[in-house]
């Protein structure tokens, strides 16, 4: 016992979050620098240009996964559930499958694509609140059901779109597919500047709420006993959590499991909840794994599109043991 | 002064509270007591706002709970539950200045640091403030809990079964801390206990429930009669004055 302390009291001495921001701080810029100029031939005008936009959109990603799944599991008070597990972006696919269905491909085409994202995000907003305003408010619910409900929905989505995309004609389901599934070697550079706007208009708003966030964590009944405006806080942050699903998904398409990895690894790493040390660290974490995989596996091992499969799978393998761990209690 | 008017909660068909019409009176500590199901906790979740009510009003200190806003009454009111899971991993320290939240939002200043030591001082937590809550035993946890509802610095103090965990040294500890709270701070202490030698001992008024109504209330000498508490728990109890206090005897 004597011993545990000993050792505990000299790293509380030197504040553990700090170190740990600090060196992920300084991988994530060793990742990004990396990045940039590994294996640059020719005009570095044209490379830092285009590697910059590649970069530009890799950042937003791991941002927008990274402090949407941790605000998401403060407000349902869990650390299983994400976005993703409860087919946020499932719902994003199938919103735009949808308009391809019913519009027709002209509509897709027609409308200018960056109009047609702010479009997308506030009908994602606007779905996701009608969705889980009644499993997230009112009493609390079992995580068993939620995670239940959450992986149903998800199927349903998918299905769902899958269904219409069978009865596209090949050539709106050529476009289609082509809006939908980018990958982290080729993001879509046409929604930069607008992914990046809406990103930071959300951040702007969601960082007057940094420590509302800490209250939440508490637990729905300690919020409320604290002042909250329960009801109106959570559906701000649900609304928040969806445009950040929103703009990940637009760039990359859906990755399911890449926000439960940062979001675990940032809490462990950390040791304490605070959302002014997890929030960063998880930002940080997913910025190294995006720019950081990607470098060392388009420049080291030179392929080009296995880091989703990596990172789905080290997800995956945290989600069964965070569910196992849970049921073993 | 609390003051509830019909209040009323149902799950489907099975009425949990039902109609009850209450005056806890200002200052002191009121114990609310039942047998299991009674409505005791559903009542006082439904007090303080954790529960909407299906028919009713509540008024505290003269405030409609269901018009006032919600920050209002965080400075007026704290309410401690039984069961207090969370996700998150603090430190007893980091608990307890969450109680400032609805003075100051966070931002803590010079005299809610102040009121942080002195919570922690109170509830003798000094050398446990910087370990995390999970590091902690059952009944140490409570108590940071309750540093924390003490901390929020709030004229009425509503605790549900704040005896869970502790063991009969911290029990008494925790008891005579709240009495402290009202005698000397003039707080409104309200209590969900199950222990009806703790109620006696240490209560001004008590409330006795029993299938969503109040079926009995008053102040010691007129609740701690074995036949009101016979009739309550549907048992034989007896009830000797040991030392000027009234003591149920119960165990067989």
């Amino acid at each position: 016992m004597s011993g545990q302390s000993l050792a505990e009291a000299p790293a509380r001495a030197f504040s553990r979050p700090a170190i740990v921001l600090l060196v992920l701080l300084a991988l994530a810029l060793v990742s990004t620098g990396l990045f940039m100029t590994l294996g640059a031939k020719g005009s570095w005008s044209f490379v830092l240009s285009f590697r910059g936009k590649k970069l530009l959109s890799l950042v937003l990603v791991a941002y927008s996964v990274a402090v949407s799944t941790v605000l998401f599991q403060t407000v349902t008070n869990n650390r299983i559930l994400t976005p993703s597990i409860m087919g946020f972006d499932a719902l994003y696919v199938l919103l735009k499958t949808a308009v391809v269905f019913f519009l027709g491909i002209g509509a897709l085409v027609a409308i200018d694509s960056q109009l047609q994202f702010l479009i997308e995000v506030v009908a994602m907003a606007g779905f996701s609140i009608l969705l889980f305003r009644w499993l997230f408010l009112g009493e609390e619910r079992s995580l068993h059901l939620l995670v239940l409900v959450g992986i149903v929905f998800g199927i349903f989505f998918r299905s769902l779109s899958q269904l219409m995309q069978r009865m596209l004609d090949p050539g709106a389901f050529n476009v289609l597919q082509d809006t939908l599934f980018a990958s982290f070697a080729t993001t879509d550079p046409t929604l930069l500047g607008i992914s990046t706007l809406v990103v930071v208009l959300a951040s702007a708003y969601g960082f007057r709420m940094m420590h509302t966030y800490d209250v939440l964590s508490l637990g729905r009944a300690q919020a409320i006993n604290l002042g909250v405006d329960y009801r109106r806080t959570v559906m701000t942050i649900l609304v928040l959590v969806a445009v950040l699903v929103s703009v990940s998904t637009a760039l990359v398409g859906p990755v399911t499991f890449f926000g439960l990895l940062v979001a675990t690894l940032a809490h462990s790493l950390v040791g304490n909840s605070r959302h002014r040390y997890v929030l960063p660290a998880a930002v940080l974490l997913a910025i190294i794994c995006l720019v950081g995989g990607q470098t060392l596996l388009e420049r080291v091992f030179a392929f080009d599109t296995a880091l989703s499969i990596i990172i789905e799978f080290l997800g995956g393998i945290v989600f069964i043991a965070l569910v196992l761990r849970r049921s073993a209690r | 002064m609390i003051v509830t008017n019909d209040v009323t909660k149902s799950y489907g068909a099975s009425c949990v509270v039902d109609g009850v019409s209450l005056e806890l009176p200002q200052g002191g500590i009121t114990s609310i007591i039942g047998p299991n199901g009674a409505g005791k906790s559903t009542l006082l979740s439904m007090v303080s706002r954790l529960m909407a009510m299906d028919k009713g009003t509540v008024t505290v200190g003269g405030l409609d709970i269901s018009r006032t806003a919600s920050d209002e009454l965080a400075r007026r009111l704290s309410i401690l539950r039984q069961d207090n899971h969370m996700t998150a991993r603090l430190t007893v320290r980091d608990l307890v200045s969450f109680g400032r939240y609805p003075h100051s939002k966070g931002r803590l200043t010079l005299e809610d640091k102040d009121h942080i030591e002195r919570a922690i001082g109170y509830l003798d937590l000094g050398a446990l403030s910087d370990r995390f809550l999970d590091e902690l035993s059952g009944g140490q946890r409570q108590r940071a809990f309750v540093a924390m509802v003490l901390c929020q610095d709030t004229d009425y103090l509503l605790l549900d079964e704040p005896l869970n965990n502790l063991d009969m040294k911290h029990a008494m500890g925790m008891m005579k801390l709240l009495r402290r709270a009202a005698d000397e701070l003039g707080k409104t202490v309200v209590l969900v206990l199950h222990d009806i030698n703790f109620a006696s001992w240490y209560s001004d008024h008590i409330v006795a429930m029993k299938q969503g109504r109040v079926a009995a209330q008053g102040d010691v000498a007129s609740i701690i009669r074995p036949e009101v508490l016979g009739a309550i728990y549907e048992m034989e109890i007896k009830v000797h004055e040991i030392g000027g206090q009234k003591i149920s005897i119960y165990y067989g």
